[in-house]
């Protein structure tokens, strides 16, 4: 995916200013996913199995390549076929090759966020492969041509007025259909292209290293039809979805589920083992694709590879109060909100993520969320240092933070500064500054007095 | 016992009356007072925004004003948290930034921690408040309780509010980098505060951000730092 992470400051006062409904319907529906998890949190020690989830994956993580190899292995001997992509030049020649292979000329594609990344469906398209994403909010952001806004519920930014209009205008349903009849539309079409899709497509959201096991969270029970209905399934799974022993997704499945909805556990829970065997159904060829695009780099960046835990349930989006306001499209990148902020900078390199790692207040709520304890604001800070670092702060930041800092080295300038906001003309640094501020705000009003001369009166 | 007061430089030029109420507070608790003159600001805003070379020299600055005091108390969680936290961070491997974060509280902090005091007094009786959790001291120094247990404890009614625990949108230099995102966030958060007489919380930034977001939506209500309602729960 084309990343525009650089607009983002633009782009989220536009959203404001031009799309008001999203704030409102993102704002219901994170609050609603965040209280479904504070409760699912709540019935279990959620601490202690966060930290436990946090040490699954950092020993994944900092064994990584054994794991790689062993899951490798072990889908090989379950007649999977495994493939290795560096980044989407490799997993779309992978992919044409197969499209070639079997004459493909419709595929049906589960939700993924890694298949965003890549690019999947357009590179089908440019083969003259008809795609129909499969889950409800990915099939309705599809027909508007638009990426997910939020990590788990791609059409979270959408109202129901704006769906019925959608659909008025695709399938001529009337405008004012109710939500039922707007699934029954969805429901027949796709159940058609289930039928005569020749090819599946998935992500994943674990994959078992001891066993080769592809493990599928979802809720809507149709993930099952990509996997098992066509002829061949590939599965693209990022090389940090590992997950060391079959008995770690005891924990990492209601873990993700609480975290990401509230739920306990997923309606829906597929494990799937290779194609379909002599007398079974099912695909006769599965494909694993295993998709490396930044992530070995930033394995290496001591100072940002916590992120790499990452579970992909949003639940980071769902308690963050900034992506609240705008939902994710104008962070600019797949992945948006705080997990965003820190992982885009990772994947497309600071230089082109720059302004997303300041898309937060550093309140904390994310990290408070996060199942596996990602500390994003510490990655955030990290960051956003470095953006210093690399001169990629604004000249009128730089002026003032620097007049900011010389004024309160010195008693004597702290002094006159404190007289000059009682009436004195400020320093010119600070001045767009305070612009920004008091618009929104109205003017600052000091104590009549500052706390540093009042001092004097008190000492008696 | 004696405390050296980090008035904070937003407390000092916009809540001047917040470091009246701690010092004649802490006094009448039996505590010592030293406000040491050439302090000026922890530099929490430079760290945030990344130039972690100009919060570290303030870092410097200000250990080693405060290297010899037995306790730093701030009218302020998030200026706490930076001391407290952040020096370590900012300082690795000083031995003063790590003995200072240990010596670091926030006012309501102090009070019930280490001064074991829960009663003030009963001087607000019937007052009816709204408590914003400001996100530092909420969730970085975890100090969720003990302003609600002072208040409550003086007679304080406080509301129930929704966004109680809500980040407000001010983060610092977010809310001029940012600044309808910002502004977005108050009003949200606006939009759930309960019909109260006074709205506080331990952060100037917070406390600036929401009374002027307030008084452009022509929404009038008193907002004060928790220094000052804590000093008239003891004077009544």
């Amino acid at each position: 995916m084309q990343a525009k992470a650089k607009l983002y400051p633009k782009e989220a006062a536009r959203l404001l200013r031009e799309k008001p409904g999203v704030r409102e319907a993102v704002t219901g529906a994170t609050l609603h996913f965040e209280e479904g998890r504070k409760k699912a949190y709540g019935e279990m020690d959620a601490e202690a199995l966060r930290e436990r989830a946090k040490r699954v994956k950092d020993h994944l993580l900092t064994h990584l390549d054994q794991y790689l190899e062993l899951a490798e292995k072990r889908l090989r001997e379950k007649g999977v076929q495994v493939h290795w992509a560096e980044g989407p030049e490799e997993a779309h020649r992978t992919l044409r090759e197969i499209v070639a292979r079997h004459g493909v000329k419709r595929a049906v594609k589960a939700k993924s966020m890694l298949t965003e990344e890549l690019g999947v469906n357009p590179l089908l398209e440019s083969l003259g492969v008809e795609v129909f994403e499969t889950d409800l909010g990915e099939y309705l952001i599809q027909l508007l041509g638009e990426p997910p806004s939020h990590i788990v519920g791609p059409a979270i930014h959408l109202s129901l007025p704006e769906i019925q209009r959608l659909f008025h205008g695709r399938f001529g349903t009337p405008l004012d259909a109710s939500p039922e009849a707007l699934a029954a539309v969805a429901r027949k079409v796709l159940r058609e292209a289930f039928l005569t899709a020749e090819l599946g497509i998935s992500g994943a959201n674990f994959l078992v290293a001891e066993t080769g096991t592809l493990a599928l969270m979802e809720n809507e029970g149709n993930i099952r039809l990509s996997t098992s209905l066509p002829k061949v399934h590939v599965a693209f799974v990022g090389i940090e979805k590992l997950l060391p022993r079959l008995a770690d997704l005891a924990l990492f499945l209601p873990l993700t589920a609480r975290a990401a909805t509230g739920q306990r556990l997923s309606t829906y829970v597929s494990l799937i083992q290779g194609p379909a065997k002599e007398g079974e159904e099912g695909p006769e060829e599965v494909h694993v694709v295993l998709v490396d695009h930044g992530r070995t780099t930033l394995l290496h960046d001591l100072e940002a590879w916590e992120v790499l835990r990452c579970l992909r349930c949003g639940a980071c989006l769902n308690a963050c109060p900034v992506y609240r306001q705008t939902g994710g499209h104008p962070y600019g990148y797949v992945y948006s909100g705080p997990i965003g902020a820190v992982l885009d900078p990772g994947l497309l390199g600071l230089e082109e993520a720059y302004p997303l790692p300041y898309a937060s207040t550093l309140c904390g709520a994310c990290y408070e969320a996060c199942p596996v304890k990602i500390p994003i604001p510490k990655l955030l800070l990290t960051w956003r240092k470095r953006a210093v670092e690399r001169g990629l702060a604004p000249t009128w930041e730089r002026g003032a933070i620097q007049a900011f800092a010389k004024v309160m080295e010195s008693p004597t300038l702290y002094r006159l500064f404190s007289k000059a906001l009682r009436g004195l003309p400020l320093p010119q640094d600070l001045l767009p500054l305070l612009r920004a501020w008091t618009e929104g705000r109205g003017p600052l009003k000091p104590s009549p007095k500052p706390f540093h001369l009042l001092w004097q009166e008190l000492k008696e | 016992m004696r405390v050296a007061l980090f008035i904070t430089c937003l407390a000092d030029q916009f809540y001047a009356e917040a470091g009246v109420a701690t010092v004649r507070l802490l006094r009448a608790l039996g505590v010592e007072v030293d406000f040491p003159q050439e302090q000026t600001c922890c530099g929490q805003p430079a760290f945030n925004a990344g130039h972690w070379k100009e919060a570290r020299s303030l870092a410097r600055r200000t250990l080693g004003i405060f290297q010899d005091a037995e306790y730093v108390v701030l009218p302020s969680g998030s200026c706490a948290s930076m001391v407290k936290n952040h020096y370590p961070e900012l300082l690795p491997g000083d031995g003063e930034a790590l003995g200072l974060s240990e010596k670091v509280y926030e006012l309501s902090q102090f009070l019930v921690r280490v001064l074991g005091v829960s009663q003030l007094g009963k001087g607000l009786s019937g007052k009816r408040i709204a408590y914003h959790h400001g996100c530092h001291a909420l969730r970085e120094l975890g100090v969720r309780e003990e302003p609600l247990l002072l208040l409550e404890n003086a007679g304080a009614e406080i509301l129930p509010w929704e966004a109680a625990e809500e980040c407000c949108g001010f983060g610092g230099l977010f809310s001029v980098k940012l600044p309808e995102v910002s502004l977005a966030m108050a009003d949200r958060k606006l939009s759930t505060l309960p019909e109260a007489e006074v709205l506080t919380s331990t952060d100037a930034g917070c406390l600036l951000h929401l009374s002027g977001r307030m008084g452009k939506g022509g929404r009038n209500m008193r907002v004060v730092p928790l220094a000052t309602l804590l000093w008239e729960a003891y004077a009544g």
